[in-house]
């Protein structure tokens, strides 16, 4: 959400519009919340091998990013992970 | 050469039936051999929409089981010459009849007629299946709402996966009042987020509910909806028709009142 959203109210169509478009990526990659969220526990897994993250914060979603290649979008697997803990490695070592 | 044309969304309730019988007289009007055929078995809703449900003997069913002709079960539109529809079963299911029945069912009506409209049900079903099999172009409705726009999504990428490949986008139950205020989107959100060839955009107009009741579609009649019905006819049959100002005409008191409001 950007600055000027929390002062000006936005308008619901302009609303539905922007749930689609997240809504229409996630559904023509046949992604469905279940898999997201397995996708979401294996990630958890993995990283915390390594460091300690905030498993409660963690946020994945699927959006649209522009391509390098050819032009256009295309769609993104995004993943905000908070670490808690960088020292979590040397200590398992 | 005669065109096969589904009309389809997914989601119900969008106008699928109504743009169906509105294009096709559409269609007739401007002297095409139109034939009309409700999909929907178990539902039929076309006949009541074309104001024919009092002549129907026959139904699809009883022509795909062979317990009629074709000829017999076709009822002819009295007010224009060209126009037939072929009613749906009211007592079987969907199940009674297959993708491949219709397309040798439809394959029949080739010869006749310049073009077939396919009323296809809700869902994406065996009915839905059924509707586009013998289909060679799609119209897919749908309304400004996220509901209604996912499930055409979900249909035009069936659609294509069924190597349908033209499928053009109808708008439907625009209210230019609420586009206006920004309470809906606009036809250019929709077709942004579709991504597909817009043919028509129907204003929400009470005209047609009117025209429902009575069992007359308004197509071609001095209204909005009539208008953009008529508009939608030209562009299908590939003429450039511009797209009529949706905007609600301000008589001279409106005006005045808007200006002092705007004060």
């Amino acid at each position: 959400m950007g600055l000027m959203d929390l002062f000006k109210k936005k308008n619901s169509g302009d609303i539905a519009k922007d749930r689609l478009k997240l809504l229409l990526v996630s559904d023509r990659a046949n992604c469905s919340p279940e898999i997201m969220e397995k996708i979401k526990n294996d990630i958890i897994q993995v990283i915390s091998k390594y460091m300690e993250i905030d498993a409660e914060g963690l946020d994945i979603q699927i959006t649209q990013t522009e391509s390098e290649g050819n032009n256009g979008n295309v769609p993104a697997l995004f993943a905000n992970i908070p670490i808690k803990d960088m020292r979590h490695t040397s200590a398992s070592d | 050469m005669s065109e096969v044309i589904v009309v389809t969304s997914g989601k119900g309730g969008v106008g699928k039936t109504t743009t169906t019988a509105n294009v096709g007289t559409g269609l007739a009007q401007l002297d095409k051999k139109v034939v009309l055929i409700d999909t929907d078995i178990g539902l039929r809703n076309l006949d009541v929409v074309m104001g024919l449900e009092n002549r129907i003997v026959y139904n699809l069913v009883d022509v795909v089981e062979g317990n009629c002709r074709m000829k017999q079960a076709l009822i002819k539109d009295k007010r224009y010459p060209n126009l037939s529809l072929l009613p749906s079963a009211q007592t079987k299911d969907k199940s009674a009849v297959s993708p491949e029945q219709m397309v040798k069912l439809i394959d029949e009506l080739r010869d006749e007629f310049d073009y077939i409209l396919l009323d296809c049900p809700a869902g994406i079903e065996q009915g839905f299946k059924n509707a586009i099999a013998g289909a060679d172009r799609a119209l897919v409705v749908t309304t400004p709402e996220v509901s209604a726009i996912r499930d055409a999504d979900r249909i035009i990428g069936l659609l294509t996966a069924n190597e349908i490949t033209r499928v053009d986008l109808i708008v439907n139950r625009l209210r230019m009042d609420m586009v206006k205020r920004g309470d809906m989107m606009n036809i250019g959100d929709v077709t942004d987020i579709l991504a597909i060839n817009l043919i028509g955009a129907v204003p929400d107009d009470e005209q047609i509910v009117i025209s429902t009741n009575q069992g007359e579609p308004l197509v071609g009649t001095d209204c909005k909806a009539g208008i953009a019905y008529a508009n939608i006819c030209h562009r299908v049959l590939g003429e450039e028709v511009p797209y009529m100002d949706l905007e609600e005409k301000e008589g001279m008191w409106n005006k005045l009142k808007g200006m002092f409001k705007k004060n």
